[in-house]
């Protein structure tokens, strides 16, 4: 057997499980999108429609704010956790990457703990204002909970970038008289560029897709994994909740080519 | 240039350094550098050379007691972008994000200079460090002696009082290195400006420095210009570090050095049973077997080009290095005679080996 079609042959079993379980279910997908009343049509159905867009640019929105927010509070506590030794650090790191061993249900569980009925801030809430602050069966909800999973995944990228980067680079601009605000806007900042594009499009996919939180909070909240879910279970609308998923998963793409693109000169002059 | 002349006066008074972990890196050291002076560091890894830089750049604190001065205004607790230097990184530390005239022209945007000044200053230093054409570039599009003077241009532009060079050539190749240290040269002259130079390089220190401060585990060997700290070292450690020597043990009676090779004249000498001196390899002359002051046999010849060098055994307790012009004819084996002025010969104090 030459090298060539011995490497060929040990790419088979890769070639064999994504044919199977990525390429032919995605082929069907867009095909079963297809098929109902509407058509080809039914895929505009996600912009057209006033609920299913409404929908779509929650999501969005969400999305993006949880990216942007995980983004600022996994910057400054991943510089401050890379840069400091203190007692306690290793285990304040472990504590703060645990929820990666979560899933999206349990994280859901602990967003109604906290800010649920019986939760801990409605209880607050009630004996100091006499009101309950319930919260988390909303978008809002659902933000803290996408927060609360994305910045473990963040801060450790952030904190991989910081390490890398070149102490001397601060300590030159500081010598040509930049203030610690200027030496974080003009050389910091720039240089984690790739880390924050590759670390906020896993925190904006994930937020854009995950379904298991927003399904433990309500059924009822207007995010389109959730949209999916109910046209597919409750209306039994195949088509028209296979369509969304190619549109969820389009949208999403073409979301994070155009971060990574708008980014790609700072990616490229910082690498 | 208009910087020229230019530059300010600094006193480190008793500035010791002990790290966090109880590491000492300075003992306390105190040194004056005169205006416009170029002063090099000069000494092994880890002998303190750039921890008294960073300390002068206000990089790093002096231990409790220690004080730096510009022009005899205490410094001490002014951070870095108070102070006015300009540095140069071993790394050279450019901005990856800018092009070449934005990293020379940083330290102008911090300090508001508006854009045509900064430009005309931009345009002065990239012709000053001959980096002409390369001001759009991005720093990973430029040679690694390219990015030598744009780091030098980027320190310079902002006027500084006094500029700081952490070895500044050692990351090029050793041809580069050559040239550069000429460029550099003519480049300190011109400006005039204070210059504190760190390098392990002792070439670069002799041709680069009005005085060098030879260092050795966290003290100060000695001070002096190059001439002194090369005819006249104080002990064995500058001796052997700066340039070649031989060093030389054997007892001394009434001035002359008693070597199994015949008896050397030397200036100074009271009867001692143990000398120990230093003899450069270029001021032993070679002559005829026989004549000479002493005699010993050629054990190995390198032709250099410029010079050969010759090992030579039974002149001395141990081999000596001679540097002969590159016309003599010498091989293995032969005897020859070796003539030494007794003004070349430097006595040093006698000291533990370690």
């Amino acid at each position: 057997m030459s090298q060539k079609s011995f490497v060929w042959f040990c790419l088979l079993p890769l070639a064999v499980v994504t044919t199977a379980f990525f390429l032919l279910p995605m082929a069907r997908l867009v095909v079963a999108g297809a098929e109902g009343p509407h058509g080809l049509a039914g895929y505009l159905a996600i912009l057209t429609e006033a609920r299913y867009r409404a929908t779509l640019i929650n999501t969005v929105l969400l999305a993006a704010a949880t990216t942007v927010v995980t983004l600022i509070v996994a910057t400054i506590a991943g510089m401050f956790l890379q840069r400091h030794r203190f007692p306690g650090r290793a285990v304040l790191i472990a504590m703060l990457t645990f929820p990666l061993a979560f899933p999206g249900v349990v994280v859901g569980f602990m967003i109604i703990l906290l800010a649920g009925r019986q939760g801990l801030i409605g209880d607050l809430s009630n004996r100091i204002f006499g009101e309950k602050f319930v919260f988390a069966y909303s978008i809002y909800g659902l933000f803290l909970g996408y927060l609360y999973f994305s910045i473990p995944r963040v801060i450790l990228t952030i904190m991989a970038a910081v390490q890398k980067l070149d102490v001397g680079l601060e300590e030159a601009a500081r010598s040509l008289g930049a203030s610690p605000w200027a030496v974080q806007r003009d050389v910091v900042l720039p240089a984690l560029a790739p880390a924050f594009v590759a670390s906020g499009a896993i925190a904006f996919a994930t937020a854009m897709g995950a379904f298991g939180t927003a399904f433990t909070l309500a059924t009822n909240i207007d995010v389109l994994p959730m949209l999916i879910y109910t046209e597919f279970t409750l209306a039994a609308n195949f088509a028209t909740s296979a369509a969304l998923s190619v549109g969820l998963g389009l949208i999403t793409w073409l979301i994070l080519a155009l971060a990574r693109s708008f980014s790609g000169s700072a990616v490229a002059a910082a690498g | 240039m208009s910087t020229a002349g230019h530059g300010a006066a600094v006193r480190i008074e008793a500035c010791g350094k002990t790290f966090a972990d109880g590491t000492r890196a300075l003992d306390p050291a105190t040194l004056d550098i005169a205006r416009g002076e170029t002063l090099v560091l000069l000494g092994p890894s880890g002998c303190g050379k750039t921890t008294m830089l960073r300390i002068i750049a206000g990089l790093e604190l002096p231990d409790v007691g220690g004080k730096v001065l510009f022009d005899g205004k205490d410094m001490t607790s002014v951070p870095i972008e108070r102070r006015n230097v300009g540095m140069v990184f071993q790394s050279y530390a450019l901005f990856p994000n800018m092009t070449v005239a934005d990293n020379i022209a940083y330290g102008l945007k911090i300090r508001g200079v508006a854009r045509g000044e900064r430009a005309a200053r931009v345009a002065e230093l990239v012709a000053l460090t001959n980096i002409t054409g390369l001001e759009n570039r991005r720093i990973d599009q430029l040679s690694g002696g390219q990015r030598q003077r744009v780091a030098l241009a980027r320190a310079v532009a902002i006027r500084p009082g006094i500029l700081l060079l952490d070895e500044p050539l050692t990351a090029l190749d050793a041809a580069l290195r050559d040239r550069l240290r000429s460029e550099l040269n003519r480049l300190l002259r011109a400006l005039g400006i204070t210059t504190i130079y760190v390098t392990h390089d002792q070439a670069e220190a002799m041709e680069l420095g009005d005085r060098i401060v030879v260092m050795r585990k966290g003290a100060i060997a000695q001070i002096g210009t190059p001439r002194e700290v090369y005819f006249a070292p104080k002990d064995r450690f500058v001796a052997e570090f700066i340039g070649a020597a031989n060093i030389v043990e054997a007892p001394v009676e009434n001035g002359v050095l008693i070597l199994p090779g015949g008896r050397l004249p030397i200036e100074c000498g009271a009867t001692t049973a143990n000398a120990t001196v230093m003899i450069r390899p270029e001021t032993i002359r070679v002559t005829e077997a026989g004549e000479g002051i002493l005699s010993g046999i050629v054990d190995s010849v390198s032709f250099i080009g410029d010079r050969q060098r010759l090992v030579v055994s039974d002149a001395s307790s141990k081999p000596l290095n001679v540097d002969a012009p590159n016309t003599i004819q010498a091989r293995i084996g032969d005897r020859i005679g070796l003539s030494i002025a007794p003004d070349a010969v430097r006595l040093l104090p006698s000291e533990p080996r370690d």
